[in-house]
């Protein structure tokens, strides 16, 4: 009821409006001078200035950002998926099966040794892609809600992942596979992930038909949207970035464990959720989850650089995660009222 | 006496005047009309009297007392009740529980009462007449029922004022002359109802007092006898409009879909028609006579179980809406809000989103710029009121959210489009621009299916007309032997 009478609609760009990730941007500066101030008053030396730590910060939590990178577009469909830490195991063990040296001595299959690194980052990238596939078709082909289709491939896929070695951990990976979880190596994925998901989501057909989808499926699908499709497609996009996660959590750690991940799908809808993105679907980028995954990494280095209880941190996340999610009711009763 | 008096009130939004220093007084025992554009301010005048806006400017007085409803429950124990256009109804409560949630009679152990409350609510249904089960679930209910639910939720308040916003846009005729007479027993216990429409007819029909409304501002009020309808139209609008439906365009001319024995079982049955390029076929019929099960069916949403559809000759199989959009076809849904509109995207989105599956992407990049632009001249060519197209589609008025959802299967170059219910809530001069619109689609040979509950516009618009009713073709009128008389014979019978 509140258009200007009359104006002219206008074709170009609306001018200059703040980015909506402006308001978390900030929480995270504040985050980190809070620690800097904090560090000066207690433990007598800076936070930020510290290049080792923040490569560490971001590392640590490189891992949980290919996954939300991922979980960001299922939650723009109004879907979520639950699968990713245990997809993150079983990619993991299976990565890791293949990329062990001759010098192992009870190799997972001894005949495939000393593989070119390709293979076992293509068969973890394959796994994830086919975990992921078989959420969206079961959420697609059976309407089964996706809370339910991704639980039960989270308790399946954590089974396949102690069943594949009988419990057993796969160490002895080469040099080569290694490298790919060593140094920044992950940050740089992780950066690329996010960059290239955003472009798809900001100017491709893929992302219009995503948001249009999490706004209103129904709509969706009367405008002529392949609503089941696509879904599939997001979701096998999200279970490969889960794959991706795995082999970086194999490489890192050098070694393949069924326990792996356990919890990164929380993390990871954690950091879509403070970076924007609303659980009612929708709306949501990319940005805003590197931003939310950064908070993550800002606080988790905060505490261990004030040496402060872990207990203490999960705490303080939870709080955080809370307060993003009243923040986006905040803002879109706000909106309503302006109807 | 009055009963409510608006003094000066005034509101602004970001960049808007919705409204400018209106005053108006709302007698007991009446029922007040409140006619305008959509955009006109009636929407949040309302939104202010019933607690959910509070004004900038300005006072309400209720009884001679200042009001100052903070929320809607403020407003209700004040005695304002208010229905609103669309439904905020639990779909999987039953009708009672919708009806008394937060108010059910309980025992002192704090379980519900149940035998009373089902007691109650038949009661309430009774005086609505309205033959419907306490006990079902709500939403299985058709959405004329679900609309008088919702108005009998507002009367169990038993309010000193009642505000109705569109009420009968869901209903049948015959559904809304069952309104009426409720209306105006409430009326005779004192009761004040503000009553918001852009059906001309009911106004004069059911209101004593009308006051129209333009950009915010109160242009005037009077008793209803004084007024005609040309005269509202004008107060409306701010100028003459010559006509209300655009004149017949020239004959259709091949056929281009052809129905044949077409069947969605439970919902319609043996339903065989043509429908020629140029030729606009209107479908008339009561809410529930299986005209949308049938628009549903010929788009794929709900594709048909039996019988054959034909496109230019060739056999297709339309089993679902993308199918449907590959030969042609487009659909503007009945509902905007359920099927239409894309809630919290831009105009841009909203506009664009079934043209990309065709045009307008390279190697899956949207062309944005060739795309702003077509989506630029397709929003001056509908006259769409908005800022521009990164406006959010939630800030425009209904009227101008259908010029955009029309504008999106325009975009697609369709041979043969649905429109189910184009104009439903939409105010007179975008309904004109709309029935403009539809005139020079089927002049250019685009084949128009027009689904309408409105006998004027089924009349005024179509070249022939299908009447359905109980899931059967009862009748097909040419343009020169319908009447609203025949028609109603062939719906109703």
């Amino acid at each position: 009821m509140q258009q200007p009478a009359g104006n002219s609609p206008s074709t170009a760009p609306h001018a200059r409006r703040l980015p909506p990730e402006l308001g978390i941007l900030l929480v995270l500066a504040g985050l980190a001078l809070t620690f800097e101030l904090l560090g000066w008053a207690f433990v007598g030396h800076s936070f930020l200035m510290n290049g080792q730590r923040l490569v560490v910060m971001v590392l640590q939590v490189a891992v949980i950002g290919v996954i939300a990178v991922g979980v960001t577009q299922v939650i723009i469909t109004g879907g979520i998926d639950l699968s990713s830490g245990s997809v993150v195991a079983l990619t993991a063990m299976v990565a890791a099966s293949l990329a062990q040296s001759s010098d192992a001595a009870r190799a997972v299959y001894p005949s495939l040794t000393d593989l070119p690194v390709i293979v076992p980052l293509a068969a973890g990238l394959a796994v994830g892609a086919l975990a992921g596939l078989v959420n969206g078709a079961l959420i697609a082909w059976t309407s089964i809600p996706p809370f339910i289709a991704t639980l039960g491939m989270m308790v399946t896929a954590r089974g396949l992942a102690r069943w594949y070695t009988h419990g057993e951990p796969v160490s002895m990976l080469t040099d080569a596979f290694a490298a790919i979880g060593s140094g920044a190596v992950p940050v740089m994925i992780f950066l690329a992930v996010a960059l290239v998901c955003n472009v798809a989501l900001r100017y491709t057909r893929y992302g219009k038909y995503t948001y249009a989808i999490g706004s209103n499926p129904q709509a969706a699908r009367v405008a002529g949207i392949r609503v089941g499709r696509h879904l599939i497609l997001v979701y096998t996009i999200a279970g490969t970035l889960s794959g991706l996660a795995g082999v970086l959590t194999a490489a890192r750690a050098v070694s393949g464990q069924a326990g792996m991940g356990t919890m990164y799908e929380l993390d990871a809808i954690a950091a879509a959720v403070i970076g924007g993105t609303s659980l009612s679907g929708g709306v949501g980028r990319i940005t805003g989850t590197v931003i939310g995954t950064l908070i993550l990494g800002v606080v988790t280095s905060g505490f261990t650089f004030l040496r402060i209880d872990a207990y203490y941190q999960e705490i303080v996340k939870g709080g955080i995660i809370v307060a993003a999610v009243v923040a986006d009711q905040y803002r879109r009763r706000r909106r309503a009222a302006l109807r | 006496m009055d009963l409510l008096e608006l003094v000066n009130v005034g509101k602004t939004f970001p960049g808007v005047t919705a409204l400018d220093g209106v005053s108006l007084r709302f007698r007991r025992g009446t029922v007040h009309a409140l006619v305008g554009e959509n955009g006109a301010g009636k929407s949040t005048l309302m939104s202010i009297i019933a607690g959910l806006l509070p004004p900038d400017t300005g006072e309400l007085r209720l009884e001679g007392r200042p009001l100052r409803p903070a929320s809607p429950r403020e407003a209700l124990e004040s005695g304002i009740a208010m229905i609103h256009q669309e439904l905020n109804l639990m779909p999987f409560m039953s009708v009672a529980e919708n009806i008394w949630i937060g108010r059910e009679p309980v025992t002192g152990l704090g379980f519900v009462r149940h035998r009373e409350l089902r007691a109650r609510t038949r009661e309430l249904l009774a005086r609505l007449r309205l033959d419907v089960d306490p006990d079902a679930e709500l939403g299985t209910l058709s959405i004329a029922h679900r609309q008088m639910v919702e108005i009998a939720r507002a009367l169990s308040h038993r309010p000193k004022l009642l505000i109705m916003d569109e009420p009968t846009s869901a209903l049948t005729e015959r559904e809304a002359q069952q309104l009426f007479m409720v209306i105006r027993e409430l009326k005779a216990q004192g009761t004040a109802v503000i009553y918001i429409s852009h059906r001309m007819e009911e106004l004069f029909a059911i209101a004593d007092e009308i006051s129209v409304l333009r950009d915010g501002r109160h242009v005037g009020t009077d008793a209803a006898r004084n007024l005609s309808r040309d005269t509202l139209i004008r107060m409306m609008v701010g100028r003459e409009l010559h006509r209300l439906f655009p004149a017949p365009p020239p004959p259709p001319g091949a056929v281009l879909l052809s129905v044949h024995e077409l069947c969605r079982e439970g919902k319609f049955r043996d339903v065989s028609f043509e429908l020629h390029a140029g030729e606009i076929l209107g479908i008339a019929g009561l809410v529930g006579s299986g005209r949308s099960a049938l628009a549903a069916a010929l788009f794929g949403v709900a594709p048909p179980t039996s019988g054959t559809v034909r496109i230019a000759g060739d056999t297709v199989r339309l089993d679902s809406p993308s199918a449907a959009m590959a030969h042609g076809l487009g659909f503007v849904t009945e509902d905007r809000k359920e099927s239409g509109c894309f809630a919290g995207l831009s105009v841009l989105d909203n506009l664009e989103i079934s043209v990309l599956s065709r045009e307008l992407v390279r190697c899956g990049f949207v062309e944005a710029r060739a795309a702003r632009l077509r989506c630029g001249s397709m929003l001056s060519h509908l006259r769409v009121k908005t800022r521009g197209l990164d406006e959010r589609i939630d800030n425009l008025s209904g009227g101008n959210q259908q010029k955009v959802l029309i504008g999106r299967w325009l975009l697609t170059r369709p041979r043969i489009l649905i429109l189910d219910e184009p104009t439903r809530g939409v105010d007179v001069g975008a309904k004109a621009e709309i029935h403009e619109l539809i005139a020079q689609l089927a002049a250019a040979g685009t084949a128009v299916l027009l689904i309408s509950s409105e006998l004027p516009e089924v009349l005024g618009m179509s070249h022939r007309i299908l009447v359905m009713h109980e899931g059967r073709i009862t009748g097909t009128l040419a343009r020169s032997e319908a009447d609203p008389v025949r028609i109603m014979e062939l719906a109703a019978r």
